[in-house]
């Protein structure tokens, strides 16, 4: 389990009725590890600053993550955690590995505009 | 313009003792940072050596409790926050955030830290998480029963390399120097395992993709003819920087290397300007260190006010 402030996505089901009704949507996949967790605080206030995102974090080694991982788009990422953004149900980025604030920030402000 | 007695510059320990401190004397307290609180630790697997906390503590919860500490206390954080304009002198100083809010205090604190170092060559980034990474409690595992590149000769280097010979097939170890920085138990624990080659004298000039493998284009220091070698991916640990780039416009003084020196009371040569934390010119670099400078430059604010 994640021990963090954000509301964990548990289930496949939850995953897809998520990104079915929102259209903006961010999860971070990953554990509680050094190049997770600043992603999830990062998370944490920007759901603050973006009230129109849905902020998500997943368990990456629970059976139910396998929604994540096996995307087209993750394809080939080595790193954790893994960051998806859904806009109207559809995946329009991935990241692997550590990302800054500021790199979180741009990739909102040009997929979710 | 909003106003504040001091503006601290950096959540991590040292900017978190300082807010603590400030907070508690009732002088209002900003702290600012462009990701979230806790600096480094907040990445720091586990924690034994901080004192009074008997059992190792996780990094991230050290770092959140600091943080809690000091909002108990009256710190008001803006985190996530870019600063876009600043201005630090004798008479004035003042912080623009995200190109809106303008904050202006009596009192600044520079306690920004540092951050793992890039080899800034081209592919680095391009494949930072799909055969580059720098964490090897994070990505190890990724890489079980395959054949790696570490790049680096220090201390970070060669304990993470020890984490990795639990999943990797191999190691090589590709080091600017003829002879390894880390410390000599833990490089003759990596050093004499069998799946451990180094590659002394040569530096990564380039990272390529050739199907599933990475390339690392090295070249070697003593003849400069580059060679290509293929494996499966590639960890990163060439040490820290100081997170000081921003400072450039500002008389602020640097060594060479970036650090901002101060006097034993933490004072820049900017009055009232203060830093704390390994931003600082100073020889160890802990988190008990931090929290001393960081206490030591509220201290002298506070009895200044």
């Amino acid at each position: 389990m994640l021990q963090t402030n954000l509301e964990h996505i548990e289930s496949e089901e939850q995953l897809k009725e998520l990104i079915e009704n929102n259209e903006k949507v961010a999860i971070c996949c990953g554990r509680m590890g050094p190049m997770c967790i600043p992603v999830y605080d990062i998370f944490e206030i920007l759901q603050g600053n973006y009230p129109d995102i849905q902020f998500r974090d997943m368990d990456f080694d629970v059976p139910e993550a396998a929604a994540i991982k096996n995307l087209p788009e993750c394809r080939g990422f080595w790193g954790l955690p893994y960051t998806i953004y859904y806009r109207n149900g559809k995946v329009v980025k991935a990241t692997s590995s550590i990302q800054s604030a500021k790199e979180v920030k741009s990739i909102i402000n040009d997929i979710f505009a | 313009m909003q106003k504040f007695d001091v503006i601290i510059i950096g959540a991590g320990p040292a900017g978190l003792a300082a807010a603590i401190y400030t907070s508690r004397a009732t002088l209002s307290t900003l702290v600012i940072d462009e990701s979230s609180a806790g600096g480094q630790v907040k990445t720091t697997h586990q924690v034994a050596n901080y004192p009074g906390l008997v059992e190792p503590i996780a990094g991230h919860e050290l770092a959140g409790n600091m943080r809690k500490q000091a909002e108990k206390y009256g710190t008001r954080f803006k985190l996530a926050a870019d600063i876009t304009a600043f201005h630090l002198s004798d008479q004035e100083k003042w912080v623009e955030l995200d190109d809106e809010e303008k904050i202006t205090a009596e009192f600044v604190i520079i306690a920004t830290g540092s951050s793992p170092r890039l080899l800034n060559i081209p592919g680095e980034q391009e494949y930072k998480g799909s055969g580059v990474s720098y964490c090897a409690t994070c990505d190890g595992e990724f890489y079980k029963d395959k054949d790696i590149f570490v790049i680096g000769g220090g201390n970070s280097a060669m304990e993470e390399s020890l984490l990795l010979l639990q999943f990797v097939k191999s190691i090589t170890v590709i080091h600017q120097f003829d002879n390894l920085q880390a410390e000599k138990i833990t490089a003759d624990k990596a050093t004499t395992n069998p799946k451990v080659k180094i590659l002394w004298s040569h530096e990564p000039r380039a990272f390529y993709k050739k199907e599933n493998k990475m390339v690392v284009e090295a070249e070697d220091l003593k003849t400069n003819k580059r060679i290509r070698l293929e494996r499966d991916g590639i960890f990163i640990f060439v040490g820290l920087v100081p997170n000081s780039t921003f400072l450039k416009n500002i008389p602020i003084q640097l060594t060479k290397y970036g650090y901002i020196i101060t006097g034993p009371q933490m004072e820049t040569n900017i009055r009232g300007v203060y830093a704390a934390g390994d931003i600082r010119d100073k020889r160890h670099r802990q988190i008990t260190t931090s929290v001393g400078d960081g206490t030591i430059a509220a201290l002298e604010i506070i009895h200044k006010v």
